[in-house]
C-alpha cells in the first residue's frame, strides 16, 4: 500500500510539473492508461489474499480517479493559459484601416436630381428623358414662343442653324410626352440644359427637373399644394413658409415663381437672400392652352400644370455650395465631400 | 423700368410706405429689384443767389463771390467758370455735409475766406461723373429753401422687373393704373393740354402700310429753341428714370414716354425733302442711324421714309441725317401706334435695343397715340418755344374691343376654388375691362386697349388670380388613381447602375457637352458632330462625339491637384453625326489612372492594368445577370491597339474598353498609363429576368486540361471551340493558369483550364465525359496546333 502511495505522490508530482497537454497526454497513459501503473497495480490485485482485495482495489480505484480528476484539472488550466497566450498573440490595433478600397460618390447635381426624382416618383409620377439638341419646335414654337417673342431673349440660346439648338429647358420633354401619351401624364424630366450666358452665376450648362401633370379637374390649388408640399418635403421643414408670386411664362397661365422662406437664415435676413428672407427657388403655372393645342391634348376636357426648377440651385441651398462654377471643375476634393 | 415714387404718388398715393408699396407690387406681379434712394443723402444746402462776383486776388483760376442765402450774405471761393452774378445756385452752407461724408467747413482760399461751397450737380449726386461746372438754378428758384426739399429729393426710385407681357406697365401711367387696382383707388392724370395751333402747316403722310402701322399722327412745331435749358424737375425726373437729359427736344419726347408709355420721336423738319411715307423698305435700301451705325434695311422692316429715301426705322430708332441738332428750328413730331408683330424681332436683328423698341414690341397703348402727342407739343412749345401746326392723323384707331367669353365654370376649374361672382366683375372692372352679363354666371368682357397680353379667357383667369392674390387661393393635393404603374424588371435603374460603379470606387462627374475641336480630333480625328453657331468660347465650341475628353481633362484638373489615383465616371449624351442624320445616345463613360490601390500599409502595391478595368466593366455587366457579352481584340484610334476590345452584345457593339494609346497620353504629358471605358447606356441597363431551372441532383464531374499554344492564341476562340465539342451538360469552365516561362517553349503560352459537367437527372459516366475530354482535345490540336501539357 505504500507503495500506491507513493506512487500516487509521484504521479501527483508529476502532473503538476507537466508543461503542455501532450506532456499531460503521456502522463494519462503511463499511469492509468491500459498498461499503465495503476493499472498493473489492479492486475497485482490477483496475488493478495482474498479478504484484502475489496479494500485494496478501493484504494487503488481511488488513487485512479484521483489522479485523473487531477490531470483534468490540469488540463483545463494548461489549455486555458495556451488560449491565453494565443489571444494576446493574436491582438491587433483596431484603429489601422481596414483593407478594401475607398469608395467612390455621385456628383451633388446628380443627388439633388435623384432626391427630387425620387419624391415624385413614390407619388406616382414617371421619369421622361429626351434629346439635348432640340428643334425651334419643341423648345419653343409649341411653348407658345413664337419667334418674334420678346420671351425668347430670355433665353440666351446655343444654336447649330437656323431652326436646331441646344434645349433651353426641358419643356421640350413634355411637348413629345403630351404628343406620344393620353392623359393622364405625370412625369418629371430631369436632365442638361443650356444657356449661351456664362458667369459667376450663370453657367453656360445646368440642369433643369421639370413636371407636369396633365388630367381632368387639375387646376391652381393643386399646384400649389403640389409645390408646397415638394419643398418643405425637399429641405425637410414641415413648417417651411412657400410664397408664390405672379410671373409670366408664355406656356403657362397663371404663371409664378415661387419663393421659400430663406433656408440658410429662416426669414431673418442674409447674404443668401440679399436680407429679403426669401429665395426663388422655381418656376410653376397651368399648362398655357396654346401649348395643349401644339401638343394635341384637349384642352375643353383636360387641364394641367407644369413646374420647373434649376438643380444646382436647389444643390447649392441644400448643400450650403456658395459657388455655381464648382459643380463642373469636377475637383475631386470637393465632390468627395458628397459621399 | 425706373420709377420716381413721388412721381407715381402724383398719380395714386395709397396709404402705404415705400417697401409696402413694392412688396405689394411685387406680390402682384411686377416684380421689384430694388428701391434706391433718388440721390444720395446730403443736408445743408440752400438754394442761394450770387450778388457779386469778383477775381481772387492771388489766384487767376479763382473767384470770389457774395451769396446771398436767404437768411445771411457769405463770401465764398468758387473755381467754376460758368458761376456768374445775379444766379440762383444750390449753396452748401458751413457745417453741410454732402455725399460721402464730405464736411463743409469755413476755409481760407490763397488768403480768402471762404464760408461754404456753391455745388456742382455731381457734388451732390445728381448726376455721374464729374460735371461741367457749377449746377445754376432757374430765376424763379426761391432764395433760402433748402434744395433738398425745393427738388423734392427725399425721394425714392423703384425699379420693377416687368415680365415681356406686361408692356402696359412701362409708364408711370401704367404702373399707377395698376397700384390703383390693387388699392381700390382711382388714379389721377396730370392736367394735359394740347399747344395751341398756331400754325397751318401740315406735313404730308403717306400711310402705306396700315397692317403694320394703323395710326400715325405728326405735327409741324417751328421756331423752336433746341438751346433752350430743360427744367430742373424734367431733368430730375429723366435722371431718377435712369435716362440724361440730352436736349429739350428729346427730353420732352423721352418725358412721356416715361409718363404715358408712348415712343415718340421728332424729326429735324427741314432735313425731310418732300412727304413722309410708312412703308416697308426696299431691298438695297439702307439708313445711317443716330448712334452713327449704318444698316442695311431688309424688305420685312417698316420705315419712315421722304422722297429721298430712308429716314428712320420705324418705332426702333431715327436716322442721323434727319435728328434733332442745335441747328434744328422747326421739327416734325411723330406719335405712331406700330403694332407688335411689326416691330418684334426687327431691332434684335439689326442689334438695336431701344425704349421705343422695348415698348412697341410689347404693345403700346393705341387708345392714347393722340393724347401723347398733344401732351408733348404743348410741353416743347412750352419749354422751348415754337409755334405747332395741327395734328395729322393718317390711318385711324380700331375701337372695336377685343371681346371674351368668361365662365365661373372655367374659373373654378382653373383655379380650384369659386370666386364670388361679384368679385369676379369688380376685379375685372377695376383693369379697366368692360364686364357684360350674360346670365348663367357667364360673361362677355370687353378688354382696354392698352392690355395687348389679354386675348383668351385664360388671361383673364390669371388676371383674376394675380389681383384675388395667388397666396389667398387654397391648397389642394391632386387625387391619383392607386393603380401600381408598371416598372420593368429588365431594366436596371440608373441608381443601381451609379450606386455599383460608386462601390467600384469611381466619383462620378459632370463634364460639358460642348469640347473644343482640337480636343475632339484629338479622341475622335474622324468625329462628325453638331458645331454651335454662337459658341461661348473655343474651347465649348463642338458638341461631344465620346465622353472620354471630358474625363481626360478632369483627370488632369485633379492631377494637377496632387491626386494620384484617379476614378472617373460620367453618364451623358454624345452626339454624332451631321444635324440631319444626328444620334443622340446616353453612354456610360470610365476612366482609372495611378495606383490599384490607395496608398495603404498593406504593402499592396502596381499600377492599373487593361484588367482591372475590365473587371470593372465585367462587374457593371454582372448586374445585367448571365447575359453573354463578348469583348474582341480590335483597333481604336485612340486606344493602344494591344490593350483594347471591342465590347459585343450578341453581335451588336456596345462599347469600348482599354487603354488610351500611348502617343495621346504622351502628348497630354501624362505620366502613367489611362484606362478608359464608354458604354452605351440603354445596353448596360438591360437585364435578364430570372427563370429558374431545376436543380440536379446528381454529382458534377470536373476535368483540367492544360494545353500549350502559340502566346497570340485568344482565350475566347479556345472556349469557343471547346464549347462546340463538349456536349450539352458542360455546366461551367474556369480558367486557372496562364503560364509562360520554363518547360513551355518561347514564343506559347500554357492554359489550365477546368470543364464542369452535370447531367439534370443521371449520373454521367465516366466514358461519355472521356469522350468530350478527347473531343475537346482532339479540336483544339487540329484548330490551335494546341499541345497536351504534361
Amino acid at each position: 500500500m505504500d507503495q500506491l502511495s507513493s506512487l500516487v505522490t509521484e504521479a501527483e508530482r508529476a502532473i503538476e510539473e507537466a508543461g503542455d497537454v501532450q506532456s499531460l497526454d503521456a502522463l494519462r497513459v503511463h499511469y492509468l492508461g491500459k498498461k499503465g501503473e495503476l493499472t498493473a497495480q489492479l492486475k497485482t490485485l490477483g496475488k493478495l489474499p482474498a479478504e484484502d482485495r475489496p479494500k485494496a482495489g478501493e484504494a487503488i480505484n481511488k488513487a485512479k480517479q484521483t489522479l485523473s480528476t487531477r490531470i483534468d484539472e490540469k488540463k483545463q488550466t494548461l489549455e486555458s493559459a495556451a488560449l491565453n497566450e494565443r489571444l494576446a498573440s493574436e491582438r491587433v490595433d483596431v484603429t489601422l484601416p481596414g483593407r478594401s478600397g475607398p469608395q467612390g460618390g455621385l456628383h451633388p447635381v446628380t443627388k439633388t436630381l435623384e432626391r427630387i426624382e425620387n419624391l415624385f416618383t413614390h407619388i406616382g409620377y414617371s421619369v421622361a428623358e429626351g434629346p439635348e439638341i432640340e428643334d425651334d419646335f419643341h423648345n419653343f414654337e409649341a411653348l407658345n414662343i413664337p419667334s418674334h417673342h420678346p420671351a425668347r431673349a430670355m433665353h440666351d440660346t446655343f444654336y447649330f442653324d437656323a431652326s436646331r439648338l441646344l434645349r433651353t429647358h426641358t419643356s421640350p420633354v413634355q411637348i413629345r410626352t403630351m404628343a406620344s401619351q393620353e392623359p393622364p401624364v405625370r412625369i418629371v424630366c430631369p436632365g442638361r440644359v443650356y444657356r449661351c450666358d456664362s458667369d459667376l452665376t450663370h453657367s453656360p450648362m445646368f440642369h433643369q427637373v421639370e413636371g407636369l401633370l396633365v388630367d381632368e379637374n387639375v387646376s391652381f390649388a393643386d399646384l400649389k399644394g403640389t409645390v408646397e408640399a415638394f419643398l418643405r418635403a425637399f429641405f425637410e421643414k414641415d413648417e417651411l413658409d412657400v410664397r408664390f408670386r405672379p410671373s409670366y411664362f408664355p406656356f403657362t397661365e397663371p404663371s409664378a415663381e415661387v419663393d421659400v422662406q430663406c433656408v440658410m437664415c429662416l426669414g431673418d435676413g442674409c447674404r443668401v437672400c440679399s436680407h429679403t428672407g426669401w429665395l426663388e427657388v422655381m418656376g410653376c403655372g397651368m399648362v398655357h392652352p396654346e401649348v395643349f393645342r401644339h401638343a394635341g391634348v384637349d384642352a375643353s376636357r383636360f387641364s394641367g400644370f407644369a413646374f420647373g426648377m434649376g438643380a444646382e440651385r436647389l444643390a447649392m441651398l441644400r448643400y450650403g455650395v456658395n459657388d455655381l462654377r464648382l459643380f463642373f471643375e469636377n475637383d475631386l476634393r470637393f465632390l468627395r465631400q458628397f459621399q | 423700368m425706373k420709377v420716381s415714387e413721388k412721381w407715381l404718388r402724383e398719380w395714386v398715393s395709397p396709404a402705404l410706405d415705400t417697401q409696402a408699396l413694392a412688396d405689394q407690387i411685387t406680390m402682384a406681379g411686377l416684380e421689384v429689384d430694388g428701391i434706391e434712394p433718388a440721390c444720395p443723402a446730403f443736408s445743408g444746402v440752400v438754394v442761394a443767389h450770387v450778388v457779386e462776383v469778383s477775381p481772387h486776388p492771388d489766384a487767376d483760376k479763382l473767384n470770389v463771390c457774395q451769396v446771398d442765402t436767404g437768411s445771411e450774405r457769405v463770401q465764398v471761393v468758387c473755381g467754376a467758370r460758368n458761376i456768374a452774378a445775379g444766379q440762383r445756385i444750390a449753396f452748401a452752407t458751413v457745417g453741410a455735409v454732402l455725399p460721402g461724408d464730405f464736411k463743409i467747413k469755413k476755409a481760407k482760399l490763397r488768403g480768402v475766406e471762404s464760408r461754404g461751397m456753391v455745388c456742382a450737380a455731381s457734388e451732390l449726386g445728381l448726376e455721374e461723373g464729374s460735371s461741367d461746372g457749377i449746377l445754376v438754378l432757374p430765376e424763379t428758384a426761391p432764395v433760402g429753401e433748402d434744395f433738398r426739399t425745393w427738388l423734392d429729393l427725399d425721394d425714392s426710385v423703384i425699379e420693377v422687373d416687368l415680365t415681356p407681357n406686361r408692356g402696359d406697365c412701362l409708364s408711370v401711367r401704367g404702373i399707377a393704373r395698376e397700384v390703383g387696382v390693387l388699392n381700390r383707388l382711382g388714379v389721377t392724370a396730370p392736367e394735359m393740354a394740347d399747344a395751341p395751333t398756331t400754325l397751318d402747316e401740315r406735313p404730308t403722310v403717306e400711310l402705306a402700310a396700315t397692317d403694320l402701322c394703323p395710326h400715325y399722327l405728326s405735327r409741324i412745331v417751328k421756331g423752336v429753341d433746341v438751346s433752350a435749358p430743360t427744367p430742373l424737375w424734367m431733368q430730375e425726373r429723366l435722371r431718377r428714370a435712369g435716362l440724361r437729359s440730352i436736349d429739350i427736344v428729346v427730353d420732352v419726347t423721352n418725358y412721356v414716354l416715361l409718363e404715358l408709355g408712348q415712343p415718340l420721336h421728332a424729326f429735324d423738319f427741314e432735313a425731310i425733302s418732300g412727304g413722309i411715307q410708312i412703308r416697308r423698305a426696299q431691298a438695297g435700301e439702307s439708313l445711317e442711324l443716330l448712334g452713327g451705325q449704318k444698316v442695311d434695311l431688309r424688305d420685312d422692316t417698316l420705315i419712315i421714309a421722304d422722297d429721298s429715301g430712308p429716314l428712320a426705322i420705324a418705332g426702333i430708332m431715327g436716322g442721323a441725317s434727319s435728328g434733332v441738332t442745335e441747328k434744328t428750328a422747326s421739327v416734325l413730331l411723330e406719335a405712331a401706334f406700330f403694332t407688335p408683330l411689326a416691330i418684334a424681332g426687327r431691332a434684335r436683328s439689326y442689334g438695336l435695343h431701344t425704349d421705343a423698341s422695348h415698348r412697341f414690341e410689347r404693345g403700346v397703348d393705341p387708345g392714347q397715340t393722340e393724347q401723347a402727342m398733344m401732351r408733348a407739343s404743348s410741353l416743347l412749345v412750352q419749354y422751348a418755344g415754337g409755334q405747332a401746326g395741327p395734328i395729322v392723323s393718317a390711318g385711324g384707331r380700331d375701337e372695336t374691343a377685343r371681346v371674351i367669353e368668361l365662365s365661373a365654370e372655367r374659373i373654378e376649374r382653373t383655379l380650384g376654388v369659386a370666386l364670388p361672382e361679384w368679385e369676379v366683375v369688380d376685379i375685372l372692372t377695376r383693369l379697366g375691362m368692360t364686364v357684360h352679363a350674360e346670365g348663367n354666371a357667364q360673361w362677355r368682357v370687353d378688354v382696354p386697349s392698352w392690355r395687348f397680353d389679354i386675348s383668351i379667357d385664360a388671361d383673364l383667369i390669371e388676371e383674376l388670380a394675380r389681383v384675388y392674390g395667388y397666396n389667398n387661393m387654397p391648397v389642394r393635393h391632386p387625387a391619383m388613381d392607386m393603380a401600381p404603374v408598371v416598372r420593368n424588371e429588365a431594366v436596371i435603374s440608373d441608381r443601381t447602375l451609379r450606386d455599383r460603379l460608386v462601390d467600384l470606387g469611381y466619383q462620378e462627374a459632370i463634364t460639358y457637352s460642348f469640347i473644343s475641336s482640337e480636343l475632339q480630333h484629338q479622341f475622335h480625328p474622324d468625329a462628325v458632330s453638331p458645331e454651335l453657331l454662337n459658341p461661348i468660347s473655343s474651347d465649348m465650341a463642338v458638341m461631344r462625339s465620346t465622353l472620354w475628353p471630358g474625363l481626360i481633362k478632369t483627370l488632369q484638373h485633379n492631377l494637377n491637384r496632387q491626386q494620384s489615383r484617379v476614378r472617373l465616371f460620367e453618364i451623358g449624351q454624345v452626339f454624332n453625326g451631321s444635324l440631319d442624320a444626328l444620334s443622340q445616345d446616353k453612354r456610360l463613360g470610365g476612366l482609372i489612372y495611378g495606383s490599384r490601390h490607395p496608398e495603404d500599409w498593406f504593402n499592396r502595391s502596381g499600377e492599373v492594368d487593361f484588367f482591372d478595368i475590365k473587371a470593372d466593366v465585367e462587374a457593371i455587366m454582372a448586374l445585367g445577370g448571365e447575359r453573354q457579352w463578348r469583348f474582341v481584340q480590335c483597333e481604336h484610334s485612340t486606344l493602344h491597339p494591344g490593350q483594347s476590345a471591342q465590347i459585343l452584345d450578341g453581335e451588336t457593339p456596345i462599347g469600348w474598353v482599354g487603354a488610351l494609346h500611348p502617343s495621346i497620353t504622351q502628348a497630354l504629358g501624362l505620366k502613367s498609363n489611362v484606362f478608359v471605358f464608354e458604354l452605351d447606356y440603354s445596353s448596360v441597363t438591360m437585364r435578364r429576368v430570372p427563370s429558374f431551372e431545376p436543380l440536379s441532383r446528381y454529382p458534377e464531374v470536373r476535368r483540367d486540361l492544360a494545353i500549350v499554344v502559340d502566346e497570340r492564341v485568344v482565350l475566347s476562340d479556345i472556349t469557343d471551340a471547346i464549347a462546340t465539342v463538349a456536349g450539352e451538360w458542360l455546366v461551367d469552365w474556369r480558367l486557372f493558369d496562364v503560364y509562360q516561362g520554363k518547360g513551355v517553349e518561347p514564343g506559347s503560352k500554357s492554359l489550365a483550364i477546368g470543364l464542369t459537367w452535370q447531367h439534370p437527372s443521371r449520373t454521367l459516366n465516366d466514358d461519355e465525359v472521356s469522350q468530350w475530354v478527347s473531343a475537346i482535345i482532339e479540336t483544339l490540336e487540329d484548330r490551335f496546333e494546341a499541345s497536351l501539357r504534361r
